[in-house]
């Protein structure tokens, strides 16, 4: 295979279960141009310095060379929302200053320390109620019994989706989850299934964003919908409800692939899962070492607004550029043996929720979603065994992570 | 592993020039960290020692790495 | 019995000596470690005395710093070294002891510039403020409810003390010889945005004049400073922001190049010895220290930030443990941030010199911008009002000398006009040769 070539590789699903070995090879070239144009940034520090540099826009992507494959998240999320609202209406994680700076200050002063702390009670009590549900099981799938139901319940509740609704969010998490898989594998029907999610998400956020502007709660979407100290809207109808999309869709499948992650790489390491069920103190320092190590984002693209000199390349502009986080997550010249799990490794400095201006908003909520479910899982799972290893991926190569994760165990306690 | 309570110092100190007020330490230790306007860090360098778990995750969570924790004897200032 | 070997000797306890220490320690040093202290304090950080303590947020004593190794010290606090005899490798402390090393990094630090006694320095109500005991002191005065507060000088201390006190409510003047606070170490033009807070925090700012003499009434008590353009001042608190000098004292006739400005090294932390030969077993760290930058055409220069102390002192340590053969230079871009008016402002660089400054990011106008300092052509510095984020990639232009102004097609990017950075004129004529410099604001 050919180094301008790599990329692809990583987008092959084939490649899903171990993409390691083809980031080590773009590593060598740490800014490595690609067949498409595209230049995919691999290295700790380029990546460290790319993400603090002001030419690399998240507003002007370039329209992708083959339609609908160049950025899953782009051609299935952006798109239905963009062409069903409004070109100048994107999400906050599409759009540079200082249009996005007044927007996340906005969403930040929402998502406040306070909001996200009363979530903690809630998050117990649904993890230990997904799991009290597998009680007569000798196995279990984490993905489709705590992975995937949890953070949908936690973003209802963030937002103020009252909970008879919630229901409907669970499916329809479901059907965006397919979407950002990559466009192959959809027929027409199912496309006009995800069209059609997102005209019903999009019609049931106005609806409740007209409610939460009339009868406001304490709830982070009557926060945004109340008039500002001026009187007037602090966001207007079409942001507030891409944000509130967003934060549905960016925050559903990322924790996802977090809790996920994180179990799957215990189940590999036993003894961790043993010290970690002796001394849940140890779950800090565990889950950053998972966003180091298996990342729930694997990767983000930018457009260079100008000619880059990176890492001894120029990065033209008008570029696409990758911004392989994963990949520099195990840069040998940052971590000492990067492909070994060590939690106790001094220097946990990873990109796992990105950095720079579009840091995870998220990062505090996904910390304790999964802090709760993995120190849950490590006391309750009797004797816990993985069945498949490596588990079935889902083919997203950004949004990377297993479609199933199957538990043998010898009950619950 | 933790040193029985009464005997331990919490000494807190963070390294402004990395930080970048990513805010993630006000959220894992709330009572220790703040930011106040858009991006100044104010913090507590002598939390009380019931705080340390707090302080730790807080330390885990920096995404660059800017907050550096003793955990010493409450020798006070004794040479 | 065989003597105590005499092992390394870290001479000052603060930030630098502490670093030093500690990297001493983590490189495998175990031999003896002792360090020489001229408060009676334990290593403490200093930034938050003249922000939160003042603020009385923070107790002056909260500030003591983490020990991120285990250092095995012999700690000699509150008896200052008061001379060097390199023949006998061996110092004396100001208790009449000698202290026998094997090496020795200097990290003594600097010291407030006083109010000279001949102009009424000797009155009660005058106060500096560097260590923690002036902090306490100068807290305690605040709590008592001055009528008026005069500060003589608008540095980053003079500016963090002023926003502090206007936060305490406190009525406060700040007297600058420039036309702008800050104008030393960011020029004018930077410098306006902190004037406008400044007045905007309801303090008077008086530019342009200094203050020739304080006077004070039958109790010894400052009641009036005497300005040079004829007016005067009542106050009854007054805050001497006058930068600082290089703790060197206790160096004279040790036969180092050393003297007010700093004790000067080589590029690999060697302290010089009067024929400007290294010494390969005395080495300086910190505020004290000037050294020559590259970056800055090896200019000798003492960099009085936090984040030299801490960079510096673990260099030194590095090179005091590895072999004559392996001497790295120290490599520094010189940084510091300052919290003042709600507004977190941090450089990186040295604009000291530069002859253009442009605002390439956000505006003054809003208070949050970013702007780069060019001199002959090069960007040489940054400064980020509330926009730290961006920083590091103008941090990477200045290091790699790119051309002035750097990094052009930024999002949020303003057009970009070109302007006097407005540094006044040195304080002193040009000497014959090459001054050295230290950087403070």
């Amino acid at each position: 295979m050919s180094d301008d070539a790599l990329f692809a590789a990583v987008m092959d699903p084939a490649n899903r279960a171990d993409p390691y070995p083809l980031y080590a090879r773009l590593r060598r070239r740490p800014v490595s141009p690609q067949r498409d144009g595209s230049y995919v940034v691999s290295s700790h520090a380029a990546i460290r310095s790319l993400l603090f540099d002001p030419r690399l826009s998240s507003e002007d992507l370039p329209p992708p060379r083959r339609p609908r494959t160049g950025n899953p998240l782009k051609d299935l999320i952006l798109n239905p929302i963009k062409n069903r609202i409004s070109a100048t209406h994107r999400p906050l994680i599409f759009r540079d200053p200082p249009d996005h700076d007044r927007l996340r200050s906005l969403v930040m002063r929402e998502f406040s320390i306070a909001r996200v702390q009363a979530l903690r009670p809630r998050i117990a009590q649904e993890v230990d109620g997904l799991i009290d549900a597998c009680r007569a099981r000798r196995e279990v799938c984490l993905v489709s019994d705590l992975s995937y139901p949890l953070p949908v319940t936690v973003i209802c509740e963030l937002l103020g989706v009252p909970r008879e609704d919630e229901p409907r969010f669970q499916a329809w998490a479901t059907q965006l989850a397919t979407a950002v898989e990559p466009d192959a594998r959809h027929d027409d029907a199912t496309r006009r299934q995800i069209v059609g999610a997102f005209d019903d998400i999009a019609a049931y956020m106005r609806d409740l964003i007209r409610e939460k502007r009339r009868r406001p709660a304490d709830d982070m979407l009557s926060g945004l919908a109340v008039p500002g100290p001026d009187g007037r809207k602090q966001m207007s109808d079409f942001d507030l409800l891409s944000t509130a999309v967003l934060l549905l869709v960016a925050g559903h499948e990322t924790t996802v692939n977090l809790i996920t992650n994180a179990m799957l790489t215990l189940l590999r390491h036993p003894e961790e899962l043993e010290r970690l069920k002796a001394d849940p103190e140890r779950a800090p320092r565990l889950i950053e070492e998972v966003l180091r190590y298996e990342p729930p984002v694997h990767f983000r693209t930018r457009k260079a607004l100008g000619a880059i000199a990176v890492a001894g390349e120029m990065i033209p502009k008008g570029a696409p550029v990758v911004l392989l986080f994963a990949a520099a997550n195990r840069d040998p010249d940052r971590f000492a043996a990067p492909d070994r799990f060590d939690p106790d490794r001094a220097d946990i400095e990873h990109f796992g929720f990105g950095g720079g201006l579009h840091y995870c908003v998220g990062a505090p909520l996904a910390r304790i979603e999964a802090e709760i479910a993995l120190v849950a899982l490590s006391r309750r799972l009797v004797a816990p065994r993985l069945v498949d290893d490596p588990p079935p991926y889902r083919p997203g190569a950004s949004l990377r992570g297993p479609e199933q994760l199957r538990i043998g165990i010898d009950g619950i306690v | 592993m933790k040193p029985a309570s009464g005997t331990a110092a919490l000494r807190v100190v963070v390294d402004l020039n990395r930080c970048q007020g990513y805010a993630q330490c006000c959220y894992a230790a709330p009572d220790a960290f703040a930011i106040r306007g858009h991006e100044i860090l104010f913090y507590d360098p002598a939390p009380p020692a019931d705080r340390r778990d707090a302080i730790e995750r807080a330390v885990q969570a920096c995404p660059v790495r800017a907050i550096s924790l003793q955990v010493g004897p409450d020798d006070g200032d004794a040479p | 019995m065989t003597p105590v070997p005499a092992g390394i000797v870290v001479v000052g306890a603060s930030l630098a000596g502490l670093r030093g220490a500690e990297a001493l320690r983590r490189a495998g040093y175990d031999g003896p470690l002792t360090l020489v202290g001229a408060e009676p304090h334990r290593p403490y950080d200093r930034p938050p005395l003249s922000k939160h303590v003042l603020a009385g947020e923070l107790a002056a004593d909260a500030t003591r710093l983490p020990e991120l190794a285990d250092l095995g010290a012999r700690w000699r606090l509150g008896s200052p070294a008061v001379a060097l005899d390199r023949a006998a490798r061996t110092l004396r402390l100001a208790d009449g002891s000698a202290l026998a090393y094997e090496a020795l990094l200097i990290a003594t630090g600097a010291e407030a510039r006083p109010w000279p006694a001949e102009t009424g320095g000797g009155l009660a109500g005058i106060f500096t403020l560097r260590g923690r005991d002036d902090a306490a002191a100068l807290r305690d005065a605040l709590v008592a409810g001055p009528r008026q507060v005069l500060i003589v000088g608008g540095g980053l201390i003079g500016c963090e003390a002023a926003s502090c006190l206007r936060d305490l409510g406190l009525p406060v003047t700040l007297v600058d010889p420039n036309s702008a606070p800050l104008a030393r170490g960011l020029g004018t033009f930077v410098g306006g945005v902190i004037a406008e807070c400044l007045r905007a925090s309801g303090a008077t700012f008086r530019p342009g004049t200094t203050v020739r003499a304080f006077e004070g009434d039958a109790a010894g008590h400052v009641a009036r400073a005497r300005l040079a353009d004829g007016s005067t001042i009542e106050t009854n608190l007054v805050i001497a922001a006058l930068g600082a000098t290089r703790a060197t004292g206790w160096l004279r006739g040790a036969g180092l190049r050393a003297d007010a400005g700093g004790v000067t090294c080589d590029a690999a932390c060697r302290v010089l010895d009067a024929e400007g030969a290294p010494c390969p077993d005395i080495y300086a760290a910190g505020d004290v220290a000037r050294w020559p930058i590259p970056l800055y055409d090896n200019r000798l220069i003492a960099v009085e930030h936090w984040g030299n102390a801490v960079e510096q002192a673990a260099h030194a340590a590095r090179n005091m443990l590895a072999g004559p053969g392996d001497q790295r230079p120290y490599a520094h871009l010189p940084a510091f941030w300052s919290s003042q008016f709600g507004i977190n402002i941090k450089l990186v660089g040295l604009p000291e010199g530069a002859d253009s400054v442009a605002v390439v990011q956000g505006s003054r106008a809003s208070r949050r911008f970013l702007a780069v300092y060019g001199r002959g052509g090069r960007s040489v510095a940054a400064v980020s009002f509330d926009q730290a984020r961006w920083l590091p990639a103008y941090a990477e232009a200045v290091t790699a000398g790119d051309p002035f102004p750097p990094i052009t097609d930024a999002t949020d990017r303003p057009r970009v006009e070109i302007a006097a950075p407005g540094f006044p004129p040195p304080r002193r004529p040009a000497p014959t040769r090459p001054p050295a410099e230290t950087v403070h604001v």
